[in-house]
């Protein structure tokens, strides 16, 4: 657009962002219907997992409720005791819907924790990495590239082959997955925010350094890492969920909905679709919910394509 | 131009020296290599053998020398289940995943930079929302979901087509391949097509926001005002302009593709690499594993260079440095 | 003896719908070019005077549009043309030159293809006939070794060099008009007194009519016939170059003259007009130019309509100044 006649645009601020500017953004992102649908979902989803022991019909992982006998039931069955199999029944007889639950519940966390995780280990290594410059951001930087280098899958296959099964290899695998990511990105913004005339000012106030990393550069950070960080989450659930489908991912006992995916893969052709297809279904309703926040979030946050 | 090529290939080798570091500690320092490198049924004799025969009981630099040293000599240790050399084997193996990842790459360019191109000319349209938000399942979707339901939709419930192994193969300008057969060709396309899928989204994306983010720039504006029309302002002008960046996301993803391949191998029991590794990593086949690792570590690394180098020569204002008027 | 002038503005409106209102960029301007002269088009960043230029060509971009008014070249109506007659015309009839000649020329493609395209739109020519044009158009705004120069990319030349190679794009169908949007404002100072005589002397040779914008009053002193001033959307005052430059009719347009350096004395505070040009959104009741003017009273709350002073002197306002003795 021609800068001749730009419309005064809403100027960084310097300091954390106002209120005003939230409802403006808030705004922008309600303008697509969809994105305000798949953040309504988002927070459903993360209601059910959060309260799932109470929601759930069936607790899963209690052997005295199964039964083996009510195994393989179609959806909508109901059982001798007169509780009924909403989404039908598994393998060894377990309630799809509770299972999925729970399910959802796993993949979240792992999800999550590892999103999170991933980004505090990424933003700090990306600040010292701005802050510090010279060989040190150099040498960072090379280790980011490097890692970046390798697809997820791979890294993450390998390192659990080495490590073994278990949730908390699954989250440190993730987590090693994704750090890179946002220690580049976070580290690019903090170049720039670095060099901006308010940084100088501050300094010349007599602030502290990491007064001024954390309590300034960073906040003016966040929109990228907010971005990236939400997809990546999406990333971290769909990547567990191929790990456990291959079968390294979590053991059976604490089942996601990657292995319930996995399960139910040779029931598949027989034509019990339910317990393949049911789970597969939630999975992808929730990372495609998220991404489209992510997504939306993007077009929001990116000045450039403010006009 | 020499002299960045050789800087590259200085840079590839020690990247290549560290990953083979981390590798020779990770399986021979961490854990006991001795399990690592024998098969679980062993008995004590054997052990003992094995350990002086491996050169276990000398010191670790030294083993690392050696290992080294067989390294480049192609001997990556042979593998517990075929028993035959582990490189021998992934090479064997090789070819059908080359096979599969470039048509992948092939089909997600060919679809994707139109549908991009075609969005991003529309702006704000339905067509472009239906696009993007298409191309926002592409990448939701994990892969082996994908390859799931293609199975269900084309194989079992449609018949069309088929969802296992890989067909017959025929031989096309010398080389041994799929597309010279038509059940060669039928058993390639549902595997490719799945393996296709998240990097499709990948073009549709980046073809889209290069248009979006080109259209506004004022040689556009100035390549109008000499009356050029709209489909040559497209076409020679925009096209070349973020095909550049594209072409070099697209050299990069192919290690990804190949790396992706290791899903919809398993899930369509084609026989390639990835689904090599997986068996090999449930067979607990560990020479096999990190001959795997050094193989795949160095098409990488080849693949970066090229693309490296491809950048450098498809961008004019690269490859010309210097010699303003 | 008034010949019919090549170019007739009347009350051209050109608004753009933005999320935070629409902005008036043109609101109502009205000027003609009369064949071979050369019209100044000046004023301040956001007066306006770029977006004219676009909206003669139909070069506007969204979420711009013409809203009013007309445009009539050679009699033709230009305001609501069909796609294809603008095409038709631009780069054959009406040329423009950019401001900016590091964005100007697609930086991808040699300046040989940005040549030939803007040759072969409008006329069927070899491609070999068309490079000799190519040179000898070059040749002409004084590139030296013209047929090396052309097989090179765009970022090989300096500024001074691709705005010579803009220029020479547009003077090559030997259009009737060319637009200059402030060809010389990213130049040093010493090539863009070349540029200046360049443009003049290819004009002055071929006939062609000249629309040179720049917020520089210095500029059109030198070189033009007519000039136009605009604030914020309209023009404010015109006539012929030394008339509104000796004897400024509009407190706007004589605060512009003062402000010229070499005008004031040596050691005298230089002169400024106090404030600052409106933003479109906040746009004063009335003469715009109210807050920042000495004269302004009462009456100035209404919209100032244009009226002649004498002959082709135009102003808008209720207190122009008297003519100096």
């Amino acid at each position: 657009m021609n800068s001749e006649i730009s419309p005064t645009a809403p100027t960084a601020s310097s300091s954390t962002v106002d209120e005003s500017r939230l409802r403006m953004l808030w705004r922008e992102y309600a303008e697509r219907r969809g994105a305000v649908v798949a953040l309504i979902v988002c927070v459903v989803l993360l209601a059910a997992a959060i309260l799932a022991p109470i929601i759930a019909p069936q607790n899963p992982y209690d052997l005295s409720v199964i039964d083996i006998f009510d195994s393989r039931l179609p959806p909508g069955s109901v059982n001798p005791a007169g509780f009924t199999y909403w989404l039908g029944t598994d393998g060894q007889g377990r309630d799809m819907l509770s299972a999925m639950i729970y399910g959802l519940r796993l993949s979240l966390f792992v999800g999550v924790l590892s999103g999170l995780l991933a980004i505090s280990a990424g933003v700090t290594v990306g600040l010292i990495a701005a802050y510090a410059g010279g060989a040190v951001d150099a040498l960072l930087m090379r280790v980011v590239d490097f890692m970046l280098g390798f697809p997820a899958i791979l890294v993450a296959l390998i390192l659990l082959a080495v490590l073994g099964q278990g949730v908390d290899k699954v989250i440190f695998a993730l987590v090693m997955v994704q750090w890179a990511y946002f220690a580049r990105a976070v580290r690019g913004t903090a170049m720039i925010e670095r060099n901006k005339e308010y940084v100088e000012a501050a300094i010349s106030l007599g602030l502290s350094r990491p007064r001024i990393v954390f309590g300034h550069i960073l906040p003016n950070c966040m929109p990228p890492i907010i971005v990236i960080g939400t997809m990546q989450i999406a990333h971290a659930i769909s990547t567990e969920a191929t790990l456990s489908f291959l079968g390294l991912g979590l053991p059976i006992t604490e089942p996601s909905l990657g292995l319930l995916i996995a399960n139910g893969f040779s029931f598949l052709l027989s034509g019990l679709y339910w317990i393949s297809v049911f789970p597969g279904l939630l999975l992808l309703v929730t990372i495609f919910s998220i991404n489209i926040v992510g997504d939306r979030l993007r077009d929001v946050l990116n000045p450039r394509l403010q006009k | 131009m020499l002299v960045f090529v050789i800087r590259r290939l200085l840079q590839s080798a020690l990247v290549l020296l560290a990953v083979s570091l981390v590798v020779f500690a990770g399986i021979y320092a961490i854990g006991n290599p001795v399990d690592i490198l024998l098969p679980d049924d062993a008995n004590e004799t054997e052990r003992q053998a094995a350990i002086r025969a491996l050169g276990l009981d000398r010191p670790l630099l030294v083993q690392y020398g050696i290992f080294l040293l067989k390294a480049v000599q192609g001997d990556l240790g042979t593998s517990f289940v075929y028993n035959i050399p582990s490189i021998e084997l992934i090479f064997s193996r090789l070819p059908a995943t080359l096979e599969l990842a470039m048509c992948a790459l092939f089909i997600s360019i060919a679809v994707g930079i139109p549908l991009g191109l075609w969005a991003g000319l529309r702006p704000g349209t339905k067509t472009d929302e239906a696009i993007v938000t298409g191309s926002i399942l592409g990448f939701s979707l994990p892969s082996f979901w994908q390859g799931l339901m293609l199975i269900m939709i084309f194989s079992v419930t449609l018949g069309w087509l088929p969802s296992n192994g890989r067909g017959a193969t025929g031989t096309l300008f010398g080389i041994e391949t799929s597309f010279a057969t038509w059940d060669g060709f039928t058993h390639l396309l549902l595997p490719a097509i799945n393996l296709s899928l998240f990097k499709l989204a990948l073009m549709i994306r980046l073809t889209r926001a290069g248009v979006r983010e080109t259209m506004p720039l004022d040689f556009i504006k100035f390549a109008r005002a000499k009356g050029v029309s709209e489909t040559r302002i497209v076409l020679a002008h925009v096209l070349k302009y973020i095909l550049v960046p594209i072409i070099t996301v697209i050299g990069m993803e192919l290690g990804a593709v190949i790396a992706f391949a290791t899903v919809t191998e398993t899930i369509f029991a084609w026989p390639g690499m990835g689904k090599l590794i997986i068996d090999s990593i449930n067979k607990l086949d560990r020479p096999v594993i990190v001959a795997y690792l050094m193989v795949v570590t160095l098409m990488f690394i080849v693949i970066n260079l090229v693309v490296d180098i491809l950048y450098a020569l498809l961008d004019p204002r690269v490859r010309i440095k210097g010699q303003t008027v | 003896m008034p010949d019919e002038a090549l170019l007739t503005v009347r009350d051209l409106r050109t608004h753009f719908e933005t999320r935070q209102g629409v902005v008036k960029a043109v609101d109502g301007v009205s000027l003609d070019v009369r064949r071979g002269e050369i019209l100044g088009l000046v004023g301040e960043s956001g007066s306006g005077k770029s977006i004219t230029g676009f909206s003669i060509l139909g070069l506007l971009d969204a979420p711009g549009r013409i809203v009013g008014g007309s445009i009539r070249f050679k009699g033709e109506e230009l305001v609501g043309a069909s796609p294809e007659r603008m095409r038709a015309l631009r780069g054959r009839e009406i040329a423009m030159v950019f401001q900016d000649p590091m964005m100007t020329l697609n930086p991808v493609l040699r300046i040989d293809t940005q040549i030939i395209e803007a040759i072969q739109v409008h006329e069927r020519i070899s491609t070999r006939a068309a490079r000799a044009r190519a040179s000898a158009a070059l040749q002409r705004v004084g590139i030296p070794s013209p047929d090396e120069r052309l097989k090179a990319y765009p970022h090989q030349f300096s500024g001074g060099m691709r705005q010579r190679v803009a220029i020479a794009i547009a003077l090559l169908h030997r259009p009737a008009l060319v637009i200059a949007d402030e060809p010389t404002t990213a130049l040093d100072v010493t090539i863009q007194a070349q540029i200046i005589f360049e443009m003049q002397k290819l004009c002055a040779e071929s006939g062609t009519a000249l629309i040179w914008i720049t917020h520089d009053l210095a500029v059109i002193d030198g070189m033009g016939d007519r000039v136009c001033v605009m604030y914020a959307g309209r023009v404010v005052e015109s006539g012929a170059v030394r008339d509104v430059i000796s004897s400024p009719a509009h407190p706007y347009a004589r605060g512009l003259i003062d402000s010229i350096p070499s005008r004031n004395e040596r050691g005298k505070r230089l002169s400024q007009i106090p404030g600052a040009p409106p933003t479109p959104f906040s746009l004063p009741q009335g003469c715009p130019f109210r807050p920042r003017c000495g004269r302004a009273d009462a009456a100035c709350l209404e919209v100032p309509q244009e009226t002649t002073l004498r002959g082709e002197r135009r102003v808008r306002c209720f207190h122009p100044l008297e003519e100096s003795v």
